[in-house]
């Protein structure tokens, strides 16, 4: 019953989320700050993770593949279909929902319990609406852009390491990652990111905002939001592997 | 005129107010006084919808608030302005921009003009040079009258004050109520403050409702309150020795 509970709420809560804006040009800034707070933000660590799996799934690969049967140009396929495919939309947004996703879900606490969202109301503004759909909006929105940023640098820092440590030479690497390369792939990919940016941006804000007690409970509902996003994330994976590739 | 009828209100079968009714006045501050817990700061969030009421009405000049639809409530609130206990100020916003905020969602006014209001309605509750600092920044004080900037940036026609005193000194509690007491006869608006402080009460209370274990227990004026037999109320009032000494002595 309580699981029935929550998603009742939670959907009530998103339709509420997306009713109509108290005024347009106030919606479009918050939707630019957001961008720039969860998006732009995140760039760095999308970065740094990003190219050190690139390079470790380099490595790795060319020391799987030591049998001659297999040519070596096969690391820089295994890293193209694994960035593309499994990494940059499910495991980056795996690690974006912790930081992502525990920040969005502080945050609204912390106006919860501070009665910041009363006051919202109290104003006559659709707190929800105010508050999360710009969030939704943003992550929806520029996730394809980290995804894509994250493919890029991942091939890239597997052929840096690759070549540097000479695991695979330059011609291989770059021969491998063209290589039978499906376009679909990539839609595939951001289809998945643009349903987990939903995923990361909502199910945070449902439980921050129905937060209530002290800091205790704040804590709480940014790791249940946590928990649950990254659940839910690694379910649509799933599903969303055998309708789009199956 | 903000009228309840009959209001009552319960938590998880738990009774918190029962059959609750009053006039608050137009021009005046009505005062809510009563022990914790005893269902004052429920009875203004039920007012002004936090907490929908399990039976009884509100009416604000007349409109029945639980009548209306979710655009004719948020007409409603439009014309309300609130301070709550902590503030309730945007963290992520300055001083000003808290100010700018209600502005910015209801009126077409220019950026310049926003500043404008902002700076008079800060101005108004004296608190200058602080435009460009974070809450985080204010004291208890200055919270509470950039929250009063706030609430009247707008020109709310209601004006709900939950404990404006609680966690200031007493200098400055004189101040914050003073101000209270001047918005509400300046713009002529309904004001109505649940606090716990006598002081408040003797200062600025014009109409005055004592709940007692979530019920109307006496209405009156400040005279009356401090000459009325009751024993709860007088518990209330005179709970402290010197407060028990100087009505002995007078």
């Amino acid at each position: 019953m309580n699981v029935f509970f929550h998603f009742g709420r939670y959907f009530i809560l998103i339709r509420r989320a997306f009713g109509k804006p108290e005024k347009f040009s106030v919606y479009r800034n918050r939707i630019f700050e957001e961008m720039n707070i969860l998006g732009i933000g995140s760039l760095g660590i999308v970065a740094i993770i990003s190219v050190f799996i690139g390079a470790v799934i380099t490595i790795q690969s060319a020391f799987n593949f030591e049998n001659p049967l297999v040519p070596i140009y096969a690391v820089g396929v295994a890293v193209r279909d694994s960035m593309i495919l499994e990494f940059s939309p499910a495991i980056i947004s795996l690690i974006l929902a912790g930081k992502i996703g525990s920040s969005i879900a502080s945050e609204i606490g912390t106006m919860r319990i501070t009665e910041q969202i009363d006051a919202l109301e109290i104003m006559g503004i659709n707190s929800a609406s105010y508050l999360i759909q710009p969030k939704i909006v943003a992550c929806v929105v520029f996730s394809p852009v980290l995804v894509i940023f994250s493919m890029f640098l991942g091939i890239f820092g597997g052929y840096v390491f690759g070549v540097m440590t000479g695991v695979v030479t330059n011609y291989e690497y770059i021969y491998g990652i063209t290589y039978n390369f499906r376009p679909y792939n990539v839609v595939y990919a951001l289809i998945k990111s643009g349903v987990f940016a939903f995923i990361i941006a909502s199910v945070p804000a449902y439980h921050g905002y129905y937060t209530s007690g002290g800091s205790l409970e704040v804590g709480r509902s940014s790791t249940k939001g946590v928990v649950y996003s990254s659940v839910l994330i690694l379910t649509f994976d799933l599903i969303l592997t055998q309708l789009l590739l199956a | 005129m903000i009228q309840i009828n009959n209001i009552s209100k319960s938590f998880a079968g738990r009774s918190v107010l029962k059959d609750v009714s009053f006039t608050f006045q137009t021009g005046k501050v009505n005062i809510i006084i009563g022990g914790s817990g005893s269902g004052k700061t429920v009875l203004i969030r039920s007012m002004v919808g936090l907490n929908e009421v399990d039976s009884g009405e509100v009416l604000y000049d007349g409109r029945n608030f639980y009548e209306l639809n979710f655009n004719g409530k948020k007409e409603i609130r439009k014309e309300i302005g609130m301070l709550f206990q902590g503030g309730a100020l945007f963290d992520s916003k300055t001083v000003e921009e808290n100010v700018v905020f209600p502005l910015s969602m209801f009126t077409d006014l220019s950026e310049s003009e926003k500043r404008d209001r902002a700076n008079f309605c800060l101005q108004r509750v004296n608190l200058l040079n602080a435009n460009h600092l974070f809450p985080s920044e204010l004291s208890g004080g200055m919270k509470k009258r950039v929250a009063i900037a706030r609430a009247i940036a707008v020109e709310p026609k209601y004006l709900f004050c939950d404990e404006p005193n609680s966690g200031l000194d007493p200098k400055t509690s004189i101040v914050i109520d003073n101000l209270i007491k001047e918005i509400t006869e300046e713009y002529g608006i309904t004001t109505i403050v649940i606090t716990h402080d006598m002081n408040s009460v003797i200062e600025i209370g014009d109409h005055i409702l004592f709940i007692y274990e979530g019920a109307k227990w006496w209405e009156g004026n400040k005279k009356e309150i401090l000459k009325t037999d009751n024993k709860e109320i007088q518990d209330f009032v005179y709970a402290t020795k010197f407060m028990k000494d100087l009505r002995t002595k007078f």
